[in-house]
């Protein structure tokens, strides 16, 4: 049976006015597997991400996420994708459990088992009731792990997920968004050595085009080092 | 993989505004952020006018101007913080990663700026009277919440219009207002020429049918064309 790609980008290009911050970015990435994303600051990979997340539009080349093309066809995939990014997309005047209400509401999810559920997986049940603004930048990051697993995600788009958590913490996330939970990843991180350990496809951006783009197995922290010099 | 649908059923319309309405509820009691700042600025504003004009009983087009004026600058405040917490927050990008329907957070956002206008002028039409206003208010009071309603769906419509204009932009504080006051002068020419009958000072006149329905029509337009194009505004 022929393994289904859950990205297909061809030539994927994207400028911000003149500056091009990615360009001609060709890659497949098969359903289950995990791509890291690697590059110096201004390389295009937050960018990559969120266009992947349908919140940017390409400006050239062809982009396909869980089969189906973008931007054209991205209403189809909205509630498949989880994104984890710089930002929590979090209020911060509302509560976690607040913040996970809306969420569900927006995703047409009924009842809170399933924020229940997460909050306990991150240990975040006995402050899920006070507004985010006073709580440290870890124990918001956890909420945000919750919010972008909470539609139960095919794909996941994580850029340097484990910023801000502690060693607990990083392992408290761990089941939930690292190769365990066995979903279709995209990982951006400046953590080269720790990124071969739980990719299967690295892409190394410079510039915004393609400096590096091999199986992990076939990579070791010398050559991804490279992509920092 | 495959391209099946999503795995839960897609979110109702009705159940998206009423979680979006809570939100901004909650984000507005507990960070008093709009309303306190529109209220706060409406009341000086009259009792600023009470001192410079060396008088406390306006009527006529003067009254009319002097609340119509100082209600559109207050709204300003209102809609130059309708959408500032969705930026800064990353509520937009949370809402746009999700598939509820857009048009839905249009009508939370107009929903929203409405009450935020209600509040407005249940402080400041009274501070107005008490302050600067000659002829008694109670008379008035029925035509000029006639006239009150068709200028607030003005203000709305405009205002949620602009706001998810300038939000996005790094100038909003200087753009949502350079772009909304000239919007806005038809709604203040129709609702002042519309009020200035009822608050005169022999008593209350008959409401100008002529500039409430111009005002409705400029209303209806812009309704019109916020809702064609704010899909448009979300998008990168």
């Amino acid at each position: 049976m022929a393994i289904l790609a859950a990205l297909e980008l061809r030539g994927l290009t994207r400028r911000y006015g003149e500056r091009l911050a990615l360009a001609d970015v060709t890659l497949s990435l098969p359903a289950g597997q995990t791509l890291a994303v690697l590059g110096p600051n201004g390389a295009g990979k937050t960018t990559l991400l969120r266009l992947l997340a349908t919140l940017l539009r390409p400006h050239g080349g062809e982009v396909h996420v869980l089969g189906h093309a973008l931007p054209a066809e991205g209403w189809a995939v909205r509630g498949r994708i989880g994104l984890l990014g710089h930002e929590p997309l979090l209020y911060r005047e509302l509560s976690a459990r607040e913040n996970l209400r809306l969420h569900a509401a927006l995703h047409g999810l009924t009842g809170e088992e399933r924020a229940q559920e997460l909050l306990g997986a991150v240990a975040m049940e006995r402050r899920a009731d006070e507004p985010l603004r006073t709580l440290s930048r870890g124990m918001v990051q956890r909420v945000a792990v919750c919010r972008a697993l909470l539609h139960d995600p095919e794909l996941l788009l994580l850029d340097e997920p484990r910023a801000n958590l502690d060693p607990a913490a990083t392992e408290l996330v761990e089941p939930l968004i690292g190769r365990a939970s066995g979903r279709t990843r995209v990982i951006v991180s400046h953590d080269p050595a720790g990124v071969l350990a739980e990719a299967d496809l690295v892409l190394g951006l410079v510039r915004g085009r393609v400096a590096m783009l091999a199986a992990a197995g076939e990579l070791d922290g010398a050559s991804l080092a490279e992509l920092y010099r | 993989m495959s391209d099946a649908a999503p795995r839960h059923p897609a979110p109702r319309a009705r159940a998206v505004l009423l979680a979006l309405l809570r939100k901004e509820l909650r984000v507005e009691l507990r960070s008093f952020e709009a309303v306190p700042a529109m209220s706060l600025f409406s009341v000086t504003t009259f009792v600023l006018f009470h001192f410079a004009l060396q008088r406390n009983a306006l009527s006529g087009d003067l009254a009319s101007g002097v609340l119509w004026v100082t209600l559109l600058f207050a709204a300003m405040l209102g809609i130059n913080r309708l959408f500032v917490a969705d930026a800064e927050q990353g509520g937009f990008d949370g809402f746009l990663l999700s598939p509820a329907d857009r048009s839905v957070l249009l009508y939370s956002k107009a929903l929203t700026l409405l009450a935020y206008l209600l509040v407005l002028e249940l402080v400041a039409v009274p501070a107005f009277a008490l302050l600067l206003l000659g002829p008694g208010l109670w008379p008035a009071l029925p035509s000029l919440l006639a006239v009150l309603a068709l200028g607030d769906l003005g203000v709305v419509v405009i205002g949620t219009l602009v706001g998810a204009l300038a939000v996005r932009t790094s100038v909003r504080d200087l753009l949502g207002p350079m772009i909304s006051l000239p919007l806005l002068v038809p709604v203040l020419l129709c609702a002042a020429r519309a009020t200035s009958p009822v608050l005169g000072a022999a008593g209350v006149g008959a409401l100008p049918l002529r500039w409430l329905l111009t005002l409705a029509l400029y209303d209806l337009v812009f309704a019109l064309i916020t809702f064609a194009v704010f899909d448009f505004l979300l998008e990168d």
